[in-house]
C-alpha cells in the first residue's frame, strides 16, 4: 500500500493545565481519500488537528505527513504539506487584500514574483474567486471569505487539506457551493465537522473521536446508521434526515 | 491594506497629492506639525500663515473642506480642555465678553486650539490623500521597524471586525433592558468592554495560528 499522507500513531496530550485531551489516537489516511472526523464538542478534535501540523507537540506517539516526520527541524516543510483552513475566516485572512492573504503561504515558502502571482490566480481560480482578488476580505460575503481561506492554504499545494467545521455559519447555497469546490479539487481531505449530512455528502469514510480515543472508522453509510454508536457519543442527525432513504450521492 | 480600510477618512482622487509618494508625505505632515508646535503661541500671524499654507495644500488635493471640517470632531476632548483653561488657569483676569477669565489661561486655550486643529487638519489631509495601505508602506521607505509596520496592519485590518464585534455585544445588552448611555449601566458596560478585550486577544491568538501554519517565520513576504 503507498505510503499514507497522514499517519497518526498512538498520538497523546495533555494540556499544561494537566487536561489530558488525547488518550493514543492511530489515524491513516491515504492520498485521495475524504475523510469526516467526527465527535461531541470536547472530543479532542481541534487538538488532533493542531497535531498534524506541529502547532502542538505530541506527549506520546507520532504523526507524519507522507512520511515525513512531524517534529521542530521539519515544521517549515509540514507546513506546506499540510494545509489547515480554521472555522473563522476573519481569523485566516489578516491582510488587505485577497491575493495578499493568498499569497501569504507560498510567500512564506519562498515562492517570488512571476511564480507566486500565478500560484494565488490559480488557487483563487480553484475556488471561483479570481474576480475579487483585489477586493479587502472584509468587504467579502462570509460564503466568500471561506472560500477565500480554502484558497489561502491551496495556494501552499498541500498534500492534504484539513478543514474545520467547513460548512459552519454558511447558508445553504454557500453550503452547496463550497461542497462543489471542495469535490472537484483533486486533493486529500480530512474535515472536522458536526454537519452529519456535510460528512455523508462529501466524505465516504468517517472517523469518530471520543474522549481522546478513536472509537469507529469506516463508512460513513456505516456510521451513521449504527445507532448505538452514534448515541454512545452525542451524535445526532438532524430531524428528518435518514442516510437510508437517500438514493445516489452526487459524484 | 486596500481600497475599502479607508472609506471613512479616504477621500477618493487623482490629484497631485493622491498621487505623491505616501514617504515624501509623511515627511511633510511631520515636518510641518513640528514647525506648528515650535512656533511661539504669540506668534499671530505666524499662525494665519501655516493656516494659508495647509490650506492651499488642501485646495491643491481637491478635497472639498467640509470633508476634513466633519471629521475633526476627534478633536473635541481637547476643545472641551482649552475652553475650561481660560477659567480654572490663575494670573491676571481679563474680561472677555463680561466674564472675568485668566489671561495665561486663555492664551494657552489658544495655543492649544490652534496648534491641535492646524495638526488634525494636516493628519486628515493625509489620510485623506493615502490609502492606508500606502501609509503602512511608506512608513516602511521611512525604516520604522518591521514589526511596528505588521502591528499597524493588524490594526487597520481588525479595527472593522472588532468594531463590529463590539456593536453586536451593544445591540445584545440593549435587547436585555440595558441602556449603555446611562451611567447607571456603565459597569455592564466596562464588563462588556473587558470581555471583548478577552475576545480580541483570544483572535490574536488564533489569528497567529493561522498564520504559524502557513509558515510564518516572523516577516511578512514581500
Amino acid at each position: 500500500m503507498s505510503v499514507p499522507t497522514l499517519d497518526v500513531r498512538g498520538l497523546a496530550y495533555a494540556y499544561p493545565d494537566g487536561h489530558q485531551a488525547l488518550h493514543g489516537v492511530d489515524l491513516h489516511v491515504h492520498p485521495g481519500e475524504r475523510v469526516a472526523l467526527l465527535g461531541p464538542n470536547g472530543a479532542g478534535k481541534t487538538t488532533l488537528v493542531l497535531h498534524l501540523n506541529g502547532i502542538l507537540t505530541a506527549g506520546a506517539g507520532s504523526v507524519s505527513v507522507s512520511g515525513l516526520p512531524v517534529v521542530t527541524q521539519n515544521l517549515q516543510e509540514v507546513r506546506r504539506r499540510v494545509g489547515i483552513v480554521f472555522q473563522d475566516p476573519d481569523d485566516q485572512l489578516f491582510l488587505g487584500t485577497v491575493r495578499q492573504d493568498v499569497a501569504f503561504g507560498p510567500a512564506n515558502h519562498g515562492l517570488r514574483g512571476e511564480a507566486l502571482g500565478r500560484r494565488v490566480m490559480t488557487a483563487l481560480d480553484r475556488v471561483g474567486m479570481a474576480d475579487f482578488a483585489d477586493r479587502p476580505p472584509h468587504h467579502l460575503s462570509f460564503g466568500q471569505r471561506r472560500r477565500v481561506a480554502v484558497a489561502t492554504v491551496l495556494a501552499m499545494e498541500p498534500e492534504i487539506l484539513v478543514l474545520d467545521e467547513p460548512s459552519s455559519n454558511l447558508d445553504p447555497a454557500s453550503r452547496r457551493e463550497l461542497a462543489d469546490i471542495l469535490r472537484s479539487l483533486d486533493v486529500t481531505v480530512l474535515m472536522v465537522t458536526h454537519d452529519l449530512p456535510y460528512a455523508l455528502e462529501l466524505c465516504p469514510r468517517s472517523v469518530v473521536l471520543a474522549d481522546g480515543v478513536v472509537v469507529a472508522d469506516g463508512r460513513t453509510y456505516d456510521v451513521l446508521t449504527d445507532e448505538a454508536l452514534m448515541r454512545a457519543h452525542r451524535l445526532e442527525l438532524p430531524f428528518g434526515f435518514d442516510p437510508r432513504t437517500i438514493g445516489s450521492l452526487p459524484a | 491594506m486596500g481600497a475599502g480600510h479607508g472609506h471613512r477618512l479616504h477621500y477618493h482622487g487623482h490629484s497631485p497629492l493622491h498621487r505623491a509618494e505616501p514617504h515624501h508625505k509623511i515627511l511633510a505632515l511631520v515636518g510641518f506639525v513640528l514647525l506648528v508646535v515650535a512656533t511661539p503661541r504669540e506668534w499671530f500671524a505666524a499662525y494665519a500663515v501655516h493656516l494659508g499654507l495647509l490650506l492651499g495644500v488642501i485646495a491643491a488635493s481637491r478635497v472639498p473642506l467640509g470633508y476634513l471640517l466633519k471629521r475633526l470632531v476627534v478633536e473635541v476632548p481637547f476643545v472641551v480642555f482649552a475652553v475650561l483653561m481660560p477659567f480654572i488657569a490663575h494670573g491676571p483676569q481679563v474680561e472677555v465678553l463680561g466674564l472675568h477669565v485668566s489671561e495665561p489661561g486663555l492664551l494657552a486655550a489658544w495655543g492649544l486650539l490652534v496648534k491641535g486643529t492646524l495638526g488634525v487638519l494636516a493628519s486628515l489631509t493625509l489620510a485623506a490623500t493615502t490609502e492606508p495601505d500606502d501609509v503602512l508602506r511608506g512608513l516602511e521607505r521611512l525604516r520604522l521597524p518591521d514589526l511596528v509596520v505588521q502591528i499597524m496592519g493588524f490594526m487597520i485590518r481588525y479595527l472593522d471586525v472588532v468594531g463590529s464585534e463590539m456593536a453586536r455585544m451593544l445591540v445584545a445588552m440593549r435587547s436585555r433592558g440595558c441602556e449603555p448611555r446611562r451611567p447607571k449601566h456603565w459597569p455592564a458596560l466596562a464588563r462588556a468592554l473587558g470581555a471583548l478585550f478577552i475576545r480580541s486577544y483570544e483572535r490574536g491568538e488564533r489569528v497567529h495560528l493561522a498564520m504559524l501554519s502557513r509558515g510564518y517565520t516572523g516577516r511578512l513576504p514581500r
